[in-house]
């Protein structure tokens, strides 16, 4: 488990005055799947621009695996997959088109595929299940399969830290559950897999870690002791859809325990137990899945 | 008859603005592929008629109109950028205030100073009668402009179609930005003697855009557009030697013929592929 990302009193002001993010630190580590969740404006965007080099941070600074943004993003070590909706989808540019883009950085002068370079990006479409669909133009996709278009060039990049804007928008239940089960592999080799999102119910199925934030960093650590209500409510103030069952609602007996709902959007968060689920169990299994989906 | 063809070839100037038009087609063709996708077409008209002023200016103090012209056009996409950044004005307020702007100006400069500038060739183009002198301007700018594309024309694709990934794998993005502006810039000071201002933003737009209909490959649409652009700009000088007229107007109106014939008979974009599709759909319901 080593360091991949280290931030270090990170803060962006953009030039017009307006302060996106402040004191943002910690050491992101290999082999996790981080969360990073807020509402929309918290700086989940603005974080992952600093990790990239978009914007400079104004102060503190980011170091990817010890080096300068910068120098990492030459040698390959950071994989952007963007949100769907940020993709010119009318583009002419064919599936295999796009996954060879991830190969770019790693070809020469001319940007001359090898036969290495095809090879990558056979196998990163073979491990989404997309190969089929080599030469169809990207628009031509559904929303999962767009989606997995560009995981695939992530992978074809090779990058060990692969940064993944709210990936699970427009997506089919049956890619999402592909993609969690990949992106777990990946992890399990040892990438770092960083997930901006508000879909809150797929967090603790999903992520090790989380990282709330609204400007400030709320809280950081796993997921079973910061993915708590009291800091989701930190996070989201009165942002959320809250429902609460206590009790009496939902048993017939003396039973004190409660289920908590919060929602965002399409999956809740179901919490449940003593004094209406102040501690959250983490879900893994399908079994566990089934009954939080709505 | 064959004699009667071959006639244009038989006079040197002809056969200059054949291949010149040619050149500077293709130029402005491959620039046509990026500019149509990013919805930037406007752009090409701001450059051409921006670039006027500085046309006018260098005639004025004897320098080469390239240089004179480069560096208005740089002005402007500079402008441009710096009003769009500074406002929340839209870009098509942002062009359309620039290059009026700058095109009003130029002609403030020929009207006060009538003798030395002949407008009309900058405003209509004037291939015909082009110097030898402006002949190799237009050449060194169509050869550069070529060639850097030819290396790189991957490097921008990725940088057009996906700024963060352009970035994650570590191109300089904001130099590539900078480079391809400044070689339409260029470009345009080129399509600017065959076409004149008012029509290079064919140039710039429509090989593109046809090329587009009929694939779904950049790199095939660039070599498609590419190919339009020249054969059509070669087409255009070439007749109107027998028309006695502008080869602009001509060329422009080839190109747009051919648009024309992609937006009805493209294989896969064409709106007649999508009548008989249509029709054979309705027919296996009727049918299955």
């Amino acid at each position: 488990m080593t360091d991949m990302i280290e931030l270090n009193n990170v803060g962006v002001t953009y030039p017009n005055g307006h302060t996106a993010l402040q004191n943002v630190s910690g050491h992101l580590h290999s082999g996790k799947i981080c969360g990073l969740v807020g509402v929309n404006g918290a700086g989940k965007s603005t974080l992952f621009k600093a990790i990239m080099g978009f914007v400079k941070p104004t102060t503190g600074a980011v170091k990817i695996m010890g080096q300068d943004v910068r120098a990492a993003l030459k040698e390959n070590r950071v994989s952007y997959v963007p949100q769907t909706e940020e993709v010119d989808w009318n583009f002419p540019v064919l599936v295999d088109d796009v996954v060879m883009m991830g190969r770019y950085g790693r070809m020469g002068f001319l940007r001359r595929p090898s036969k290495a370079d095809k090879q990558a990006v056979d196998e990163a479409l073979e491990r989404v299940g997309m190969r089929a669909y080599k030469k169809r133009q990207i628009g031509e996709l559904s929303g999962g399969q767009k989606k997995r278009v560009f995981v695939a060039r992530a992978l074809a990049q090779g990058g060990q830290i692969i940064l993944l804007d709210e990936p699970f928008t427009g997506v089919d239940i049956k890619t999402e559950e592909s993609l969690i089960a990949l992106f777990r592999s990946l992890a399990a080799e040892g990438c770092l897999i960083l997930v901006s999102t508000h879909n809150l119910g797929s967090v603790p199925h999903f992520c090790d870690e989380v990282m709330l934030i609204n400007k400030d960093l709320l809280a950081y650590g796993p997921v079973e002791t910061t993915f708590t209500e009291d800091n989701l409510a930190r996070a989201f103030g009165g942002m959320l859809r809250h429902h609460q069952l206590i009790g009496r609602e939902i048993h017939d007996d003396e039973d004190a325990r409660g289920v908590t709902v919060l929602t965002d959007d399409e999956r809740p968060l179901v919490f449940y137990g003593e004094h209406g689920g102040k501690k959250i169990t983490k879900h893994d299994t399908q079994d566990d899945r089934s009954n939080q989906d709505d | 008859m064959t004699e009667l063809l071959l006639e244009p070839f038989t006079y040197q100037y002809m056969v200059k603005a054949i291949w010149v038009c040619a050149l500077v087609g293709g130029t402005c063709a491959f620039l046509s592929s990026y500019l149509m996708l990013k919805g930037w077409s406007l752009i090409g008209d701001a450059l051409g008629h921006s670039i006027v002023p500085g046309v006018a200016l260098a005639y004025l103090l004897g320098l080469p109109y390239a240089i004179g012209a480069f560096f208005a056009g740089l002005l402007a996409a500079f402008s441009m950028a710096v009003i769009k950044q500074k406002t929340k004005l839209r870009e098509d307020a942002v062009i359309g205030l620039i290059f009026t702007t700058f095109f009003a100006v130029g002609l403030l400069l020929v009207s006060i100073n009538p003798t030395s500038v002949n407008i009309q060739g900058i405003i209509l183009g004037n291939i015909l009668a082009i110097s030898d002198y402006d002949i190799m301007q237009v050449v060194i700018i169509s050869v550069v402009c070529l060639c850097v594309l030819a290396l790189k024309w991957k490097d921008f694709l990725v940088v057009f179609f996906d700024e963060g990934h352009a970035r994650s794998i570590g191109l300089p993005v904001q130099i590539l930005q900078v480079v391809f502006f400044t070689l339409l810039s260029a470009a345009t000071v080129a399509a600017l003697q065959t076409v004149g201002a008012c029509l290079v933003i064919a140039m710039v737009v429509t090989p593109g855009a046809t090329a587009y209909l009929l694939t779904d490959k950049f790199g095939r649409l660039v070599f498609i557009a590419i190919l339009l652009g020249s054969i059509t700009s070669a087409l255009g000088a070439y007749l109107s030697y027998f028309l006695n007229a502008n080869p602009g107007g001509l060329i422009v109106t080839i190109q747009t013929v051919l648009f024309l014939a992609a937006f009805l008979c493209a294989p896969k974009h064409g709106v007649l592929h999508a009548r008989r599709a249509i029709r054979r759909l309705k027919k296996e319901a009727v049918h299955g």
